[in-house]
């Protein structure tokens, strides 16, 4: 499968607005209680990190992070062409009775979530579960919804939300592209 | 038994004949060779046109295991008969490792009858050298020697007592029998399966030296020295082996020795992917033994070529590599290999392949002269062919050399002037 | 993920395969620190430990690592199966595949049963040890310690003592060692040698050595490796007494010494007090020896994974 360009959603500076913004809803929405930011593996992790930093601006304070790979949790293992490399997982200890909120960059069919919420729930019992994304494209096969979601967009099946990050990719951008 | 045989080439290094001519054989017998074509043949008579092919004296496969009595489910007297003929040969010499084993006349006896009613290959007995091949004591030679022997071995296992090894050697001599030796020293050679060398090693098998063989050898050429008796080493198989027969038969002594087909065909790297198929005794040895083996077949040092035709049961042969047994089927894939991998004038194919096994084995001659019987192997040197396991006449198999492509066969075999075999292409 | 239906050696493994092993291991080890040690990964798998021979180490951990992916894991012993009543390995596989096992670990006292089990059935090989074969999984897992506490696999000096004649270990870490262009010293009596172990390594034999000197061996050595010594052995005379074994090939604190500052001292198991090794350098400070064992559920969680999952 090769993809070509559609458009670009976001440029560098929007991308960053949105994680802007999204920190401060998040800060919001939890009423100065802190919160633990898990970022999905691989996009998930930077996002995360950068808007823990941001919260740390402006609270003074910083949250803890973590990062969640969930591919053991997948439902599709035996489905896929080619096996996921699994990443690291690293949750913090004791996350029992504390709000949790999950970071990743695309929501889509709902099953990536769905996968999170179970490995989130073999580290223990947490007082919340929200979900944050950077893009919800609609779609959904799961009964999930985000908490904070930086845009929500129509797409078409065919579609492939591509969202590139410095840490990663080397550049800040969104760009939805079209299977060909 | 009638036949005419037109037109071969016939060739008898023994009687230092080689020319294109007919055989008109009478009653089992050679009534006549005519040299040239223009001879006046008999009508009536059955022919079997050789042109362009070679007529040999009939081919004698003298290390074979039939395995009647005791283990008909691997092979019987008939069915390994059959395979003989079908690999060019028309006599094999049976080895007395059956169950139980030919250790007494009425073994021997059971042999000869079986193979005269099923048999379409001539079988010469073997006897054991000790009572059940145990080592100990000796097998009643001499009336197994009236029972119609030809040699005394316990091969699938060596005599270790030496003392007992040359009893066996002065007694033989009475009845001027080979004592026929499977040579491993069984205390080197302990709970090994395969070569030792780089390829056990790195296969974590327990590996049988070249020395367990070697030393045996030069022991047993040292008794056949000192007793003057018959000594032939059955399936050599190193290159220490050979230089010391080659010096033992430079003082004249009376030793013989053969190799099999595998042990010029295979070395041990057969058995990386652990396959039982290329597991036997001795070993598949290493590429410098094999070059030494090559070297002796041709410069005479080596008599003969003999398969070791060992067939199991395949349920035995799907075992793990340590538990299956020794041994794989060779007598249809003898000839071929020694025609594809050996570079051979066919009178030295025939001397290792007939004439030398007669002698060995000193059972009354036959050849291309007139009043012989008449046993010929037929071969055409370039027809190619590919052996294909499952089409053989072993009731066994497990041969390593199936799917082998290889040039030149036996394409007629004939025992007392019966057509008992034919491939024309 | 890897390209193929069985682990059965590291002779044919590939550098690249390795370092996934290793890499996806690391990933794993975090499971085992959990609350809640199980992944759902596997659910639904069949893993069957067809132990021939006895080995709780090993077996065990089979069965940790396959029941932390959520595998269904059943141990079948000889001595508990109908093996022992003359049943053959054809048969077993045969009767394995029937039931849809997905995965067979097999240990087994003949070297190379794992490769004729694997010929035979649809299900995952994975050799867990193979007389004097290999042991593939050891193997790895002794490099996941190595390259963890020593930050790389190449350019060491590792040092291979005992009975090398005998054993899997030995063979699977030489195989998987060389091909990173480490120094492997192996070491031990001439009759604990086997013949032409100099030349077992088909394309990286450079970095192979051979002594029966064990402070030739150890000299300088980044990891000490020491092998179990079997004591049925001695009856077969290839040496004349524990004592004098261990006054040749014991691993004392004085002959650790020559070895470099921050060795690292590695033992299969179970170890013998005394015979190999003296205690106080078990349970000294260089000694890894139970961080092998927590590693090697992370490295076989990594290989079922890997032939399993996808």
């Amino acid at each position: 499968m090769s993809l070509k360009l559609n458009y670009q959603l976001m440029k560098a500076s929007e991308v960053n607005a949105t994680l802007d913004r999204m920190a401060s809803e998040i800060l919001e929405a939890n009423n100065g209680r802190p919160v633990v930011l898990i970022g999905i593996q691989r996009r998930g992790v930077p996002m995360a990190r950068r808007m823990a930093l941001r919260m740390a601006k402006k609270t003074q304070r910083e949250p803890q992070i973590g990062t969640l790979d969930i591919n053991l949790y997948r439902d599709d293992l035996t489905r896929v062409a080619s096996q996921p490399v699994v990443q690291k997982t690293e949750v913090p200890p004791n996350i029992d009775d504390r709000d949790i909120v999950l970071v990743d960059d695309v929501l889509y069919t709902g099953r990536t979530v769905r996968a999170a919420l179970d490995a989130l729930c073999d580290f223990g019992r947490m007082r919340t579960i929200q979900l944050a994304v950077f893009i919800d494209r609609g779609h959904r096969e799961l009964p999930i919804e985000a908490n904070f979601i930086g845009k929500k967009i129509t797409t078409k099946d065919s579609e492939v939300v591509e969202v590139k990050l410095t840490e990663i990719d080397g550049e800040d951008a969104i760009y939805v592209m079209e299977k060909i | 038994m009638d036949l005419v045989v037109r037109n071969g080439r016939l060739v008898d290094p023994a009687r230092k004949i080689d020319t294109v001519a007919n055989i008109v054989i009478r009653g089992g017998k050679i009534q006549s060779i005519g040299v040239g074509a223009g001879s006046a043949l008999p009508s009536n008579i059955p022919v079997f046109d050789a042109t362009g092919l070679i007529v040999a004296p009939g081919f004698f496969d003298i290390h074979v295991h039939l395995r009647e009595p005791g283990t008909e489910e691997a092979e019987t007297i008939a069915t390994g008969g059959s395979a003989a003929v079908a690999g060019g040969f028309t006599a094999v010499a049976a080895m007395p490792n059956t169950k139980p084993p030919n250790d007494n006349p009425s073994i021997t006896y059971y042999i000869i009858s079986e193979a005269r009613r099923s048999s379409p290959a001539r079988v010469f007995p073997i006897g054991a050298i000790t009572k059940e091949q145990k080592g100990e004591t000796l097998a009643e030679i001499g009336e197994m020697f009236e029972a119609g022997i030809v040699g005394i071995s316990d091969d699938g296992k060596p005599v270790m007592d030496a003392q007992l090894f040359r009893r066996a050697l002065e007694y033989a001599r009475m009845f001027d029998m080979p004592v026929i030796q499977h040579c491993e020293d069984l205390h080197l050679s302990k709970d090994g399966v395969m070569h030792e060398g780089i390829y056990s090693t790195r296969l974590g098998l327990k590996g049988i030296p070249g020395a367990a063989e070697e030393t045996m050898v030069s022991r047993d050429l040292i008794l056949a020295e000192i007793t003057g008796s018959k000594y032939h080493v059955a399936h050599l198989s190193t290159r220490r082996s050979l230089e010391n027969l080659r010096k033992a038969k430079s003082r004249d002594l009376r030793v013989t020795a053969e190799v099999t087909p595998h042990h010029f065909a295979l070395t041990d790297s057969a058995v990386a992917d652990y396959d039982t198929n290329a597991k036997m005794n001795p070993p598949l040895r290493s590429a410098d033994d094999v070059a030494a083996i090559v070297e002796g077949i041709s410069d005479g040092t080596i008599d003969a070529i003999a398969s070791d035709h060992a067939p199991h049961h395949i349920n035995l042969k799907m075992l793990e590599f340590d538990r299956a047994p020794f041994g794989i089927t060779g007598m249809e894939t003898a000839v071929g290999l020694a025609l594809t991998k050996l570079q051979l004038s066919i009178t030295r194919l025939i001397e290792l392949f007939s004439i030398n096994p007669q002698k060995i084995m000193k059972v009354a001659p036959w050849g291309l002269f007139e009043g012989s019987d008449a046993d010929l192997t037929v071969l055409d040197l370039n027809r190619t062919w590919t052996f294909d396991v499952n089409q053989s006449r072993s009731r066994s198999r497990n041969s390593p050399f199936h799917g082998w492509p290889m040039k030149g066969k036996a394409v007629g075999t004939i025992v007392g002037g019966k057509l008992v075999f034919q491939d024309r292409a | 993920m890897l390209k193929r239906k069985d682990l059965l050696g590291t002779q044919d493994l590939s550098r690249d395969e390795i370092l996934e092993i290793l890499d996806t291991a690391e990933s794993f080890q975090e499971v085992s620190t959990r609350p809640i040690k199980k992944v759902p990964t596997l659910r639904g798998k069949t893993i069957i430990n067809l132990f021939f021979e006895a080995s709780t180490r090993t077996r065990t951990s089979f069965e940790i690592a396959g029941k932390r992916l959520s595998a269904d894991v059943v141990n079948i012993s000889a001595s508990t199966s109908s093996l022992s009543k003359g049943e053959t390995l054809i048969d077993t596989a045969r009767t394995l595949d029937a039931m849809a096992a997905d995965c067979v670990v097999i240990r087994h006292s003949a070297a190379g049963a794992p490769h004729t089990l694997s010929r035979l059935t649809k299900a995952s090989i994975i050799n867990g040890g193979d007389g004097a074969h290999e042991h593939p999984t050891q193997a790895l897992l002794d490099a996941y310690i190595i390259r963890q506490r020593k930050g790389r696999l190449n350019d060491l000096k590792i040092a291979v003592i005992g009975d090398i004649a005998h054993s899997r270990v030995a063979r699977s870490n030489v195989h998987l060692l060389t091909k990173f262009g480490t120094q492997v010293w192996l070491c031990s009596a001439p009759t604990l040698m086997p013949p032409g172990i100099e030349k077992i390594v088909c394309d990286h034999g450079e970095f192979l050595h051979v002594t029966h000197a064990m402070d030739e061996a150890v000299a300088q050595a980044d990891v000490i490796m020491m092998l179990r010594v079997q004591f049925e052995r001695m009856n077969e005379s290839f040496f004349p007494s524990i004592r004098e074994y261990f006054r040749y090939y014991g691993l004392t604190r004085e002959r650790a010494e020559y070895a470099k500052s921050d060795v690292i001292i590695m033992h299969p198991g179970p170890i013998n007090r005394g015979v190999e090794i003296a205690t106080d350098v078990a349970d000294g400070p260089y000694s890894v020896i139970l961080d092998q064992v927590s590693a090697g559920v992370a490295v076989r969680m990594a290989v079922l994974f890997l032939l399993l999952g996808g």
